[in-house]
């Protein structure tokens, strides 16, 4: 075949340069900078926030730090919470990359609890964790893995808008369990279901005592795997590709021969999944038995989580750890400042990121 | 470079060795223009050669990195949008900017909009409107919605806009991509009226035949650089072609097919045909009847062309064959299987591969990488267990970066980052690429410059010697006759003709394009 235009070769080095490299750079830049910025703008915003309230900024900052990343204790506290916030966030990651928008984090991941909880009563104490863990992970994954799918069976059948039919789901889901737990499974005089004897997980603290007291547990290894089995199945398989070309383009990828109403339907189930899976944090690691209201605000937060992470499972787990440390660090600075400054920090934090990553583009743009 | 004959009148625009860089790629590396007042100027060059980014430096919308600028005598260098208007320079964009929801006249005041009382003055914004249309010769109704409104006068409305905001030089980029021939034939009215009345027009434009019809002076961009300033009427098609390119071509307008190796023996028995369509009746995305009982067959070694104003049930046929579009009745047959009721993918196995006619919305994903739009519909041969296999992928795309010559060489670029023509190389590469035996190629080399026309000609031409069937839809006339064996005429969802090649010509083909004849209507 000849080549049509070949024959100014040294128009073409001038025009096409290696571009692959600085790209590279551009890209994980882009990806690095707004969190950067972002965390800069809190600070600013935190710190009139302090002053306002008559406070040294530097006293509520360290307050803060000590509080979370300062003492074991603190530590196992934003290790749990992020390790939950990890599941939501790649749940709200999962559905955003297939086009779809699941607010419904929150009735999954409660699903998924109370189906690892239920499982529990089932299953014969004194069964070795290597074998039981496998059985909640299914339980966990199908609990919130059938509310999700749900909706996205509507939306592939019928159409129905995913951010309606979610929304619902979370009242619907979050009624109905509620009155399960209150009129057939609770223990007596109390809101939960039975604990959990068979394979529960165990606690940070049972390994290093200066965790003690810590909601941390080993669930926060089983977050970092799933967090890269997300990563590999997106970035890196047949399916990954057609879902996240449906989410980008989908006549694109249905030109391209995807089913994109299936990519749909799998996306939120494996999306509701991911959120459920989180529900054993709690069910399975922490407290060993199902409560109302364990759920709340992690599924919707879980959306913030999954925005500043840029919808990258790696940046998932990132923004995860540092969502946490805010919502800790309140507790720690609740004493000089109100507890409710941290929620604002947290609200700058997500409209900086928002804010930030066009604006940080188009410094790189104009920087160059 | 030369910059041959000054032109005499003075001097509407002057730019001198404009550079304007993004990132690493120079768009402009020493560009000059000159364009007189009250003529109409071609801006041509291939695809990538900065005729965009210097119009957009011209309108205010880039600033260049150096050079100056002069409009009417003043140095306006790095003015800004809002200093052309009032200047009276404004830009008609490929893309429209319209509000389809709003009327054609509050479309034109958007941004000027006249008020009563703190109230939209409406019923004068439709008065000044269709004053300015009468004037102006752009007929189109003011209190149109415009989402009611067809491309060519959707384009009106944007022409309005610019001269509503008093335009005296007038840009277009790309005017004629999306507009019929009868539809091109009255831009071109307008424009010389607005011409008439001493007005400046810029078109930028990589058509030839309407470089020669239209405009009085031609400046030729290549690279980033001004290459040469041509006065049409001292110019051929030919001698704007090689200033393109920077070396001769073979134009599609000179280009008669070599009678296909099938059609040559006609004599044996018929050959059964790959694509057999019979009866086909498809609905539009509003369940209105878009093809209305179609019924053609494609043998091995054909090109079959579709003429037609766009619009007439061309879109959905083809989507209707590739698998896209749901059908109401009749038949599809791909590789003599009846493939009515398979899918993408199904059709993809039985034999087909579909070049789709936006590569914007269908033939590519514009964020993903050159190497994975390669493998876009053939995802699944590039796989090892579940995974896709990357070193099969990459080794894909560097043998069709080779062969295509797509630029820059980087498998890994993002498809949005290419020119054009090299969007649609990499669309045409991909199916070409895979086995099949039935091509649909839908305006193959729509927004695609000389060079490269030239270069997918020649490659569809080698598909159909090779005994493949392929269905040609372009709105282009001239490429449906420099490739196609023989050639239907949709008109308003219905096939209204079928010529052979010997018989069809331009004059032929037009009438049954418009209507005014209907051969087949029984």
């Amino acid at each position: 075949m000849t080549l049509p235009a070949a024959e100014h070769p040294p128009a073409t080095s001038l025009i096409a340069p290696p571009v692959v490299r600085s790209s590279r750079r551009a890209e994980l830049e882009e990806a690095i900078l707004p969190g950067i910025v972002a965390l800069l703008v809190a600070a600013i915003v935190g710190d009139v926030l302090i002053l306002s309230f008559g406070q040294n900024p530097g006293t509520v900052y360290r307050l803060l730090i000590e509080g979370t990343w300062g003492n074991a204790y603190g530590l196992g506290q934003v290790l749990y919470k992020a390790t939950t916030l990890t599941f939501t966030g790649l749940a709200v990651a999962v559905g955003l990359r297939a086009g779809l928008f699941n607010i419904g984090a929150e009735g999954q991941l409660a699903a998924g609890g109370f189906a690892a909880a239920l499982i529990g009563m089932i299953l014969p104490p004194g069964l070795p964790s290597l074998l039981t863990l496998p059985v909640y992970f299914v339980a966990a994954a199908l609990g919130g893995g059938i509310v999700g799918g749900i909706p996205g069976v509507l939306k592939a059948r019928f159409g129905a808008h995913e951010v309606i039919t979610t929304i619902m789901f979370n009242f619907v889901v979050l009624a109905l369990l509620n009155y399960l737990t209150a009129a057939h499974f609770r223990v007596e005089a109390t809101l939960h279901t039975p604990e959990i004897h068979a394979g529960a997980l165990p606690r940070l603290s049972n390994y290093a005592a200066a965790f003690h007291g810590s909601a941390a547990n080993v669930v926060i290894v089983l977050a970092v795997v799933v967090a890269w089995a997300t990563w590999w199945y997106l970035f890196r398989t047949r399916r990954g590709f057609e879902l996240r070309a449906t989410g980008l383009q989908a006549p694109a990828a249905e030109y391209g021969g995807v089913n994109v109403p299936g990519v749909w339907w799998r996306a939120m189930a494996l999306s509701g999944a991911l959120a459920g899976i989180g529900g054993l944090n709690y069910v399975l690691g922490y407290k060993h038995y199902y409560e109302e209201a364990f759920a709340s605000g992690y599924g919707y937060l879980g959306i913030a989580v999954a925005i500043v992470g840029r919808n990258n499972p790696i940046g998932v787990v990132i923004a995860a750890l540092l969502f946490a440390t805010i919502s800790q660090g309140g507790l720690a600075v609740n004493a000089v400042v109100p507890k409710q400054m941290v929620d604002v920090l947290q609200a700058v934090v997500i409209i900086a990121v928002a804010a930030s990553v066009p604006e940080v583009r188009r410094m790189l743009r104009r920087g160059r | 470079m030369s910059m041959a004959d000054s032109p005499a009148s003075p001097l509407a625009v002057r730019l001198t060795d404009i550079h304007k860089s993004f990132g690493l790629v120079q768009a402009n590396r020493g560009a000059s223009l000159e364009v007189a007042s009250g003529e109409i100027h071609a801006l041509v060059g291939e695809n990538g050669a900065g005729k965009s980014t210097l119009m957009r430096v011209l309108s205010g919308m880039y600033s260049p990195d150096s050079g100056t600028m002069e409009v009417l005598g003043r140095d306006v260098t790095g003015w800004s949008t809002a200093q052309a208007i009032n200047a009276g320079v404004g830009m008609v964009h490929q893309h429209f900017m319209l509000v389809p929801t709003l009327t054609v006249a509050e479309n034109v005041v958007l941004g000027r909009e006249l008020t009563k009382h703190g109230q939209l003055d409406r019923a004068r914004a439709e008065r000044e409107v269709t004053e300015l249309s009468r004037a102006t010769g752009l007929a189109v109704r003011a209190d149109a919605k415009v989402a009611d409104l067809s491309v060519g006068e959707a384009q009106r409305v944007e022409i309005l806009k610019t001269l509503y905001r008093g335009a005296k030089i007038l840009i277009l980029d790309e005017p004629t991509a999306v507009l019929s021939p009868p539809e091109i034939n009255e831009l071109w009215q307008v424009l010389r009226q607005m011409r008439a009345r001493g007005d400046t027009i810029v078109l930028i434009t990589h058509k030839l035949d309407e470089v020669i019809e239209i405009s009085d002076t031609i400046t030729v961009m290549r690279h980033g650089h001004t290459i040469t300033r041509l006065r049409t009427a001292d110019t051929t098609p030919s001698e704007v072609a090689r200033a393109m390119v920077g070396r001769d071509v073979q134009l599609a307008a000179n280009y008669v097919n070599a009678p296909s190796p099938s059609a040559a023996a006609s004599h044996l028995p018929p050959v059964a045909p790959l694509l057999a369509v019979r009866d086909l009746v498809v609905d539009d995305a509003r369940r209105l009847t878009a093809v209305n009982g179609v019924s053609f067959s494609v043998a091995p070694g054909e090109i079959l062309g579709i003429a037609g104003v766009e619009g007439n049930g061309q879109t959905e046929l083809l989507e209707a064959l590739a698998g896209l579009r749901a059908v109401r009745s009749g038949r599809i047959e791909i590789a003599h299987r009846d493939a009515t009721s398979l899918s993408v993918k199904a059709r993809g196995d039985a034999g087909l591969s579909h070049i789709p006619e936006d590569r914007h919305v269908r033939g590519l994903i514009l964020d993903y990488s050159v190497a994975e739009n390669l493998i876009l519909g053939q995802q699944h041969r590039f796989t090892r267990g579940v995974r896709l296999d990357h070193d099969k992928v990459l080794a894909n795309a560097q043998r069709a970066i080779a062969a295509y010559d797509i630029r820059p060489a980087d498998p890994l670029l993002a498809a949005r980052a290419l020119s054009g023509g090299n969007q649609q190389k990499v669309v045409i590469a991909r199916e070409m690429a895979r086995s099949f035996q039935v091509l649909l190629a839908a305006q193959p080399t729509r927004g695609v410059d000389v060079g490269a026309i030239e270069f997918i000609h020649a490659r569809l031409r080698e598909a159909r010697n090779a005994g493949k069937a392929i269905l040609l839809v372009s709105a282009d006339l001239s490429e449906i006759l420099a490739l196609s064996d023989r050639i239907a005429v949709m008109y308003e969802g219905k096939i209204v003709t079928i010529l052979p090649r010997r018989d069809a010509s331009k004059e032929v083909l037009g009438p049954f394009m418009t209507g005014v004849v209907a051969e087949d209507a029984a």
